[in-house]
């Protein structure tokens, strides 16, 4: 049986992935982001998913407003990356895993959620960007550690899907992994925000004080997240900061209780606050894995908490 | 028709792309789009108005992108991240436009993000709503669960002023 071991959560602003093709990464600003990221490459290494389920928006790269799918599954063998006007990033294409994936559009279709099927599609800075930022960085001719499926969600124009859609459209996914025979171990993303504002007069926005509290109750209390409504993103977080909507397709996929094993957070990368967590499903007990696993999490959490960037009030 | 009214709009400084303005901004944003082809970007710069026409831009569409007012252009229904294609076309960074939708200088924008960022506070609400979103409001929770110690003390019959002493 498949199933779902851990989620992260990350931002995936553009202007990263740009320090990262232009080798900017050890100039102060910029060493400043990857190096909140370091420990977390290490942990993807240590963890090794045989697959990665990444829910991510496009920036009107592969769709323009012809289409706006609010859910859109890329069920195809390989994800090119997409030409966002300065040429296609130097990142390898993204190998996807049909199977799974049409397993899983058959799946959350049934259950409801009424998913559009992408068996072509370009990928962006928002899927591959939070990819270096968890897998490092990969050469052109290399490939990536393990396939993806892409999950694209429509947060460009008003309405995104609700906190709670999204929430339940993880529990649809978790059921749709676990009825999946083959042995896969499997890694999910939620990306974007958090807190920012790149449009009209009040671009710049940032909120700490939200981001954290996000951070905490995506950890501990996931169900006062899916209460919160559009207008409170779009006022507390700005206008594009409602990408964190996102964040809860992946937390919704976990278990409910989890165990936070890193977190960091840091402002500014380019005109947003970066946020990111990594949470473990918890062990089933009876495995020798599991009853060591508590302790090593506690670990971790100590190292991340002292990782975590003290915010600039 | 005039523009229905959402409870979005009272957030200042800001242009919700919304589906009515999606609707409205499809020249727009289509034309944007052009941009990620070299030989548009060629066509569009050698002589602009007439490029635009491909387009059925509105009248006031047409002279906010000619003008370059990226503010007037997500108000008629332009999003940022297609009109960020246009910003590009010009040869200028994201902080560029950012700086010119905010009135400010980019040296100004660029300190301000360094230093944390544009605070909330006085940022919230053009009608003057000025406190935090419910689910920020700590002291909301932290009352709740003081009340629900507080009904625990009861049942173990303490009275309520001897805790604050």
């Amino acid at each position: 049986m498949a199933r779902i071991i851990a989620g992260v959560g990350s931002s995936h602003v553009p202007a990263i992935g740009a320090a990262l093709d232009n080798g900017k990464t050890e100039e102060p600003y910029w060493k400043r982001v990857f190096s909140g990221f370091e420990k977390s490459q290490e942990w993807m290494r240590e963890t090794k998913p045989d697959l990665a389920i990444i829910v991510y928006n496009d920036h009107a790269s592969a769709f323009s407003v012809d289409l706006i799918p609010t859910f859109a599954l890329g069920c195809a063998a390989e994800f090119p990356p997409a030409d966002e006007g300065w040429g296609p990033r130097p990142v390898p294409v993204v190998k996807g895993h049909p199977a799974l994936a049409s397993h899983i559009a058959q799946s959350v279709i049934l259950d409801e959620f009424d998913l559009t099927i992408c068996n072509k599609m370009e990928v962006d800075h928002g899927m591959t960007v939070p990819m270096n930022l968890l897998f490092g960085k990969v050469d052109k001719n290399g490939h990536w550690p393990c396939p993806v499926i892409p999950l694209a969600v429509n947060v460009v124009m008003y309405p995104p899907p609700t906190g709670h859609r999204c929430y339940m459209l993880g529990r649809a996914i978790k059921k749709a992994v676990e009825s999946y025979p083959d042995d896969l171990r499997v890694v999910i993303f939620g990306t974007g925000g958090l807190s920012h504002q790149i449009s009209g007069p009040r671009a710049g926005l940032i909120n700490s004080k939200w981001d954290k509290a996000f951070l905490d109750n995506l950890s501990k209390d996931p169900q006062k997240l899916v209460k919160i409504p559009h207008i409170d993103y779009m006022r507390e977080a700005g206008a594009e900061g409602i990408e964190m909507v996102m964040w809860l397709i992946m937390r919704g996929a976990l278990d409910d209780k989890v165990d936070e094993v890193y977190r960091f957070y840091t402002v500014p990368a380019s005109n947003t606050a970066v946020g990111h967590i990594i949470l473990e499903n918890r062990a089933k007990s009876g495995k020798a894995a599991g009853r060591r696993r508590p302790a090593a999490g506690r670990l971790k959490r100590a190292a991340a908490r002292m990782k975590v960037e003290r915010i600039r009030s | 028709m005039a523009r229905e009214q959402h409870d979005y709009d009272d957030i200042p400084g800001t242009f919700v792309f919304d589906a009515e303005r999606s609707r409205e901004g499809y020249g727009i944003n289509m034309f944007c789009m052009s941009l990620m082809k070299d030989e548009n970007r060629k066509a569009f710069k050698a002589n602009e108005a007439e490029y635009l026409k491909k387009f059925r831009l509105t009248p006031e569409q047409t002279e906010a992108v000619l003008k370059r007012d990226y503010n007037r252009m997500l108000e008629l229904g332009g999003n940022i991240y297609f009109t960020a294609k246009l910003g590009a076309t010009d040869g200028h960074s994201f902080q560029h436009l950012a700086a010119v939708m905010t009135g400010s200088t980019q040296q100004d924008y660029a300190d301000m993000m360094l230093k944390g960022g544009r605070s909330v506070d006085g940022n919230r609400s053009r009608a003057g709503k000025s406190a935090p979103a419910k689910f920020l409001s700590g002291r909301a929770a932290k009352a709740k669960s003081a009340a629900k110690s507080k009904a625990k003390s009861k049942a173990k019959s303490k009275p309520k002023s001897a805790k604050r002493k």
